[in-house]
């Protein structure tokens, strides 16, 4: 077994959807599918035209790039303008635009901005520039976390002195939190992310479940992951009896990656964290220990970093998207004015932006 | 492309481990991968690739009683 072809085989999957048509109850049901994977995937392999009309898929707010603050990326940007620093990145984040400018364009102005697969990638570059300073734009959620962290561990080991880590990671359960209390969202259920479970575990899901009474399902990405977990999801309702199922078990346990939780907790501390769309969320990321701030972009160039602005760029509403307030063909900017070629905001630049999945795929 | 998407984990098999460090294959690709958040990861094992790092391994066992129940007849 190869963990692919069997999760992608057609016959399971049409007859899960069969399945999930034979107990859908007639009445509409708002599922959020809180990672830019799902989304992505979900479209992807066109699962929708295989449900019943009556699910509506809500697009959540785990794609990294799409939540990272403008201050974060005009804050890399003003960084990547300095000739002594060369930004390493992940790719999507080359184009999201901030506020007057985007790394993609700086680069065409000469700017140092490459794109890495890993984390660890950065080390080996600043080794072979000692006369530069490296920055590693560090964002992603629990998944990407304790990767970040070891890197930063091996930086100190080594006694790499021209690394640097711009980061904006965010954790998944307090903005799943934040999303509970907003009573305009009307939300049935939660797709829960694969891979963030895989480092948390399905335990802190739990007061989801118990305490606000909606059904959860830790999901993986192929499409018979994706429909055993709706499948799930609706058993849940139609029973009326809200857990945590645990759809993913070749992955992820109850309590998830425990050394990957011991890494990141050595490097980082929870603090708050401003979210695209959402504001600023209490304890709903990670900043770098002090132990580590030699490491830490934002304490070594503290000149550098951007003023707080405002996000809303020429009708972009990008905001509501990620709050899963709007559908993204609900925005004026669609399609027209907002492309995948001419994104006016981050969900849509990103693959595992709604904008840019809905756009490609519908 | 490079492009990344964020929470995207490959399966992949271990063909060697060197300390930290694994040598995985998936299909033709090849990768040097960091092992350092798993413990007791043996040659032929799949694991899951996230950015360079293993984030965890697969179970095989899960994966079959994954398939078993889809496979089972449902009744409703």
């Amino acid at each position: 077994m190869k963990y692919v072809d069997e999760f992608r085989n057609s016959k399971r999957v049409l007859k899960i959807a069969d399945s999930i048509k034979a107990i859908t109850p007639h009445k509409s049901i708002n599922i959020m599918e809180v990672c830019g994977t799902h989304t992505q995937n979900f479209h992807r392999f066109g699962l929708a035209k295989l449900l019943p009309k009556n699910i509506r898929f809500i697009s959540g707010p785990g794609c990294p790039i799409c939540v990272s603050s403008q201050r974060y990326i005009d804050t890399a940007i003003i960084l990547s303008r300095r000739k002594d620093i060369i930004i390493l990145t992940f790719g999507d984040m080359l184009r999201i635009p901030g506020s007057s400018s985007s790394l993609e364009k700086e680069r065409a102005e000469g700017a140092n901005v490459s794109i890495v697969y890993s984390p660890l990638e950065a080390l080996t570059i600043a080794k072979i520039n000692p006369d530069r300073k490296i920055i590693f734009l560090g964002i992603g959620f629990e998944t990407t976390a304790p990767a970040i962290a070891l890197s930063i561990i091996a930086a100190k080991k080594a006694r790499i002195k021209n690394i640097f880590f711009l980061t904006s990671l965010k954790l998944v359960l307090p903005v799943m939190r934040y999303l509970l209390l907003d009573k305009r969202l009307k939300l049935d259920a939660f797709l829960c992310p694969g891979h963030v479970s895989a480092i948390i575990g399905t335990k802190g899901y739990e007061f989801i479940a118990k305490k606000y009474k909606i059904p959860c399902c830790v999901t993986g990405f192929e499409p018979l992951d994706i429909l055993e977990g709706i499948y799930l999801i609706l058993k849940q309702i139609r029973s009326n009896k809200p857990e945590v199922a645990n759809q993913y078990t070749r992955v992820v346990t109850k309590t998830g990656n425990l050394k990957a939780k011991r890494i990141i907790s050595r490097v980082f501390k929870k603090s708050s964290a401003d979210w695209r769309g959402f504001g600023n969320i209490y304890n709903s990321g990670l900043k770098i220990r002090t132990e580590f701030s030699l490491f830490d972009a934002e304490k070594v160039f503290p000149n550098s970093l951007a003023a707080f602005t405002l996000e809303s760029t020429k009708g972009c509403l990008c905001g509501d998207v990620l709050k899963g307030l709007i559908n993204p063909d609900n925005c004026p900017l669609f399609g027209k004015a907002c492309t995948p070629d001419n994104p006016v905001g981050p969900c849509m630049v990103s693959n595992e932006g709604a904008c840019n999945a809905y756009f490609r795929y519908r | 492309m490079r492009s990344l998407r964020m929470c995207l984990g490959i399966p992949m098999k271990v063909r060697k481990i060197n300390g930290d460090f694994a040598e995985v294959e998936s299909g033709r690709l090849l990768r040097t991968i960091n092992i350092q958040m798993l413990s007791g990861l043996k040659t032929g094992d799949y694991v899951l690739v996230h950015v360079g790092f293993a984030i965890q391994k697969v179970d095989p066992q899960r994966a079959k009683e994954t398939l078993r129940l889809v496979d089972e007849p449902r009744t409703f």
